[in-house]
């Protein structure tokens, strides 16, 4: 996997169409952004912004080998932020036009009671400096016939592959959203951000005994690319071999022992363990666990840590972030040692720092927070095969379901969703999902293996926090951590 | 604080709406069609510290439409949502929502329900009007005393993220071709409070919460703020134990997950997929003859009380499991028709989703007081074991049963709470933990939608050092 590519120039088509879908449809120009911004300066305060979205989600899904349901969703409005030192007032339409927006910025700068006299605003363009995903067809615009044809098609494969498959549920989600940011200080940038996913879960039952086996997969391009059998019936099979697998599973062991993950999604380690505790509202704070620590070793020798946000096509990739920020590969950790957290514009400017493109927000019903894009640990260059003859009596843990972090504590969770024993430097038998417990502040300084193996995940990560979902992606290469707690049941 | 507010749509506006998308579905080709619009108005504040540090207000619309196509041997569907109410865009929305529907499968189950329909919509009690009228500034001043009550408790309490104030009022119309049309109006207020307690190197969070339809139901805003306190310094010192086998009692914040756990396995859709443990066990023992589970929409006030259900179905009350015995599935139009049964009035409904399952008000039912099972006696009963305060991460498998969730909580020693615990698992199966139940609570305090009295599992297996 290779780092960002941006191309300068191109970013001007994708920011250009977003912009002129805002003006005809909804006759928005920077002259009347810049007066529903005055609007909001006309009191006393330090910053505004308006958050104008459009958003199509289509949804279609399969089950007992019918596709029973089309959904279709429409998602519209404008988002209103008056921020005046650490204090923010928010409010949001579900109507776009200049007359919904300046409402807002009177009920957003209630926070501040004096008015002033203010320069008017002057929106000046905003260059993102890349386009990490222009498609050519939105994949809202693929006939809803097509992915029909499609499910039934992963419907026949699924249950073609074995007698135990006794249940194939599958959907199809697609979403095209247009987003337009506005500030006071002038910013002023559009993006157009394509989403796809397909997702596949069966149901494996011998004798009493049934699991289920789930894979998705799906990210910023165009849904042809997801089509491609060669890669959708790589998905199936995993789910397939999955619940197959569960069927076998045995009991897992529970206590602390040395944990080999495998490569990809057991990234969500990162995630939970520090990527939270690493966002600026915590850390400006200091209510997170790493307050304080920057500069200091948080993890073993050799670990490197980035969130990159400018990764072509990735689930969490975005041009510029919600607040028009352009989006930027942040080393976190570098080489063991805390170097940099992730900033929205709010808990950069006091915190004294630069805002660092990680300002993200689930819709415009919704205000901006620090947020996560693509979260990695570097390659290193051990065989994934002689990390796994190291352990002598342990777990290999290669796919997880969902996580969670206490911030302040620093203890994190993430539960398997597929793992094994390890005998003797050797995979043992699949073992039932258990969840990890770890503390996040010291778990990396227990890295004693990285493998050369990096993979990101197949882009199905969503991350919440304070209520807001927002698409993300990890990535890991196969390491081992000494000294994991495993919650399994046999003692 | 001033504020511009748009006006709210009346409630005659939005019955409106919703009869000229039932009739723009029809006429689109639909056979069938049910509309949904619900329209709310929220505020949120938070306080940290001497600080607001944020004030947020909302109003929102959303309409949702079904669509009901005839084909060959059953019917075709489609759901569409829009927040554009306009009656040009509702009927755009009507064409689109037909013209989706045809493209999908045939489904011989699909439809409305067949009559039974609410005829009368109950009192509630799911606001008070004079909530309406609630300031700001009052909410703001709630979340100030809450965080002042938790900052000034103790000194080892320095910071906070914060405490939140939030009041909702919403208007819910259903509608549908069968000729069902209702509304009603419900609010929700809530108040929490989530402070940070240090002593040396160690640094630990917790929260307290209320919350009601009704301001006057919340508990006092500086109880709130003292009980969150509490909870936080009561962390500090935190370790892990030996993995171990061990009695384990889930405090009244921690042992509702277990009773939505094993409500989620009784919806009626997670046994036609036979994707629930629970699949085949209908009328069996599922759990010890103490337990006894009953969901109630009806409940006067009731966080989780509605009077007609996501199709316009009357609500009532379900037992699902009386003395240990599983009574019934929950159950909407569908999935009651795939298991050959009659809905419950179980189908909860967004504007952009269909009808599924959902829980009402659900709770497990105390133990009478003569039990003597208060929190402190249970502690006091327990040789060695873990209370748990605190449950992260998502570790429950609905089609096995298996659990294995983290936790944080207090050691218990002859009776006495020893230390507090953190970075341990607790494990079992969902199954097995309902049939050792061997004590339960006399005290129900609904703290949500789901509540339940503590509840103690004979045991558990504790991952741990």
């Amino acid at each position: 996997m290779s780092a960002s590519d941006s191309s300068s120039g191109r970013d001007a088509a994708t920011s250009e169409r977003a912009l002129s879908f805002f003006r005809d449809r909804f006759d928005l120009n920077d002259s009347s952004l810049a007066t529903a911004l005055d609007t909001a300066l006309e009191r006393q305060v330090d910053y505004a912004d308006l958050y104008f979205e459009y958003t199509t989600t289509d949804s279609v899904s399969l089950e007992e080998g019918l596709v029973k349901s089309g959904d279709r969703h429409l998602e519209q409005g404008v988002g209103v932020r008056a921020i005046r030192g650490e204090r923010q007032g928010y409010a949001h339409s579900d109507d776009i036009s200049l007359e919904s927006a300046r409402l807002a910025a009177g009920t957003a700068r209630a926070i501040a009671d004096e008015t002033r006299p203010h320069a008017p605003v002057e929106i000046t363009p905003t260059r993102a400096g890349h386009d990490l995903y222009a498609v050519a067809t939105a994949p809202t615009d693929v006939p809803v016939a097509t992915k029909v044809d499609w499910l039934n098609e992963i419907d026949s494969y699924a249950r073609s592959r074995d007698p135990r498959i006794s249940q194939v549920m599958a959907s199809i989600v697609c979403q095209h959203k247009h987003v337009l940011v506005a500030a006071s200080d002038g910013t002023r940038v559009a993006d157009v951000l394509p989403l796809v996913r397909m997702n596949v879960q069966v149901l494996a039952a011998d004798g009493s005994r049934r699991e289920v086996g789930y894979q998705g997969a799906g990210g910023r391009y165009e849904l042809e690319q997801l089509r491609d059998p060669a890669r959708w019936k790589k998905l199936v099979d995993e789910a397939v071999r999955i619940a197959l697998l569960n069927l076998e599973a045995e009991a897992c062991p529970a206590g602390a022992m040395d944990v080999v993950l495998g490569p990809g999604w057991p990234g969500i380690l990162l995630h939970e363990a520090i990527g939270h505790g690493l966002e600026g509202d915590f850390n400006r704070k200091k209510t997170s666990a790493f307050s304080d620590k920057m500069g200091q070793r948080v993890a073993a020798e050799g670990v490197t840590v980035v969130d990159d946000g400018t990764i072509p096509g990735r689930r969490g990739s975005i041009n510029v972030d919600d607040e028009g920020t352009p989006s930027r590969r942040n080393v976190l950790i570098e080489n063991g040692v805390l170097v940099g957290y992730m900033q929205d514009r709010l808990n950069a400017e006091l915190m004294g720092v630069e805002p660092t493109g990680n300002g993200r927000r689930e819709s415009y019903a919704h205000m901006p927070l620090p947020r996560m894009t693509n979260t990695f640990m570097l390659a290193g260059e051990e065989d994934p095969e002689e990390i796994l003859k190291s352990v002598d009596n342990g777990l290999y843990a290669v796919s997880f379901g969902g996580g969670q972090v206490d911030i302040t504590s620093g203890k994190f969770v993430f539960s398997a969703s597929e793992a094994y024993r390890i005998e003797g430097g050797r995979i043992g038998a699949p073992v039932k999902g258990a969840t990890l417990i770890g503390n996040g502040p010291d778990v990396l300084t227990r890295v004693t293996a990285i493998g050369h193996d990096l993979a990101l995940d197949e882009g199905v990560g969503t991350c919440g926090k304070d209520g807001q979902g927002v698409p993300v992606g990890v990535g890991l290469p196969t390491i081992r951590v000494n000294d994991l707690t495993v919650g399994g049941t046999e003692g | 604080m001033s504020n511009a507010r748009r006006d709210t749509t009346s409630a005659a506006e939005m019955e409106a709406i919703v009869t000229h998308a039932i009739e723009a579905t029809r006429r689109a080709g639909a056979s069938q069609v049910d509309v949904l619009v619900v329209e709310g108005d929220d505020r949120e504040v938070r306080v940290r510290g001497d600080e607001i540090e944020f004030v947020k207000q909302a109003q929102g619309r959303g309409l949702g439409i079904r669509a009901l196509v005839d084909a060959k041997q059953g019917r075709q569907t489609s759901i569409v949502s829009t927040s554009d109410l306009a009656r040009d865009a509702v009927d755009r929305m009507a064409e689109e929502a037909v013209a989706l529907a045809r493209a999908t499968a045939s489904d011989p189950t699909a439809g409305l329900p067949e009559g039974g329909f609410a005829t009368e919509i109950p009192d509630l009690e799911l606001f008070d009007p004079q909530d309406r009228n609630v300031t700001l500034e009052a909410r703001i001043e709630d979340a100030k005393r809450a965080e002042r009550a938790a900052r000034s408790f103790d000194p080892r309490i320095d910071n906070s993220e914060g405490s939140q104030a939030s009041s909702g009022h919403a208007r819910v119309v259903y509608g549908n071709s069968e000729g069902f049309l209702g509304a009603y109006e419900s609010a929700s207020h809530g108040l929490f409070s989530e402070p940070l307690a240090r002593d040396g190197d160690s640094m630990q969070r917790d929260y307290w919460m209320t919350s009601g339809r009704k301001l006057a139901d919340l508990e006092d805003a500086a109880a709130v703020g003292r009980k969150a306190a509490e909870r936080a310094i009561r962390r500090l010192g935190g370790k892990r134990v030996p993995t171990c086998e061990v009695p384990v009692i889930f405090d009244a914040m921690t042992a509702p997950s277990l009773i939505g756990q094993l409500a989620s396995c009784v919806s009626g859709y997670s046994i036609y997929r036979e994707s629930s443990f629970l699949a085949g066990k209908l009328g069996e023992m599922i759990a010890d003859a103490s337990v006894t589970i009953i969901d109630d929409a009806l409940l006067p006030g009731g966080l989780g009380s509605k009077p007609f259900d996501g199709e316009g179905q009357p609500t009532r009350r379900n037992v699902l499991v009386e003395n240990g015995r599983l009574q019934t599935w929950l159950l909407d139009t569908y999935a009651g028709r795939k298991l050959g049964m009659a809905s419950t009035g179980s189908a909860a409904r967004g504007t952009g989703s269909a009808p599924r399952v959902g829980t009402t008000n659900l709770w497990l039912e105390p133990s009478d007081a003569s039990s003597g099972a208060t929190l402190e006696a249970m502690i006091a009963e327990l040789d060695r074991g873990l209370l748990v305060t605190e449950l992260i991460g998502m570790g429950f498998n609905p089609t096995t049963g298996d659990y294995s969730r983290g936790a944080a909580g207090l050691w218990i020693e002859k009776g006495e709470i020893v230390h507090p615990v953190e970075e341990i698992t607790i494990a079992g199966n969902l199954g097995d933990m309902f049939g050792q139940i061997d004590r339960i609570g006399s005290e129900l305090i609904r703290y949500g939608r789901t509540a339940s009295p503590p509840v103690r599992i004979a045991r558990m297996t504790i991952a741990g050092a």
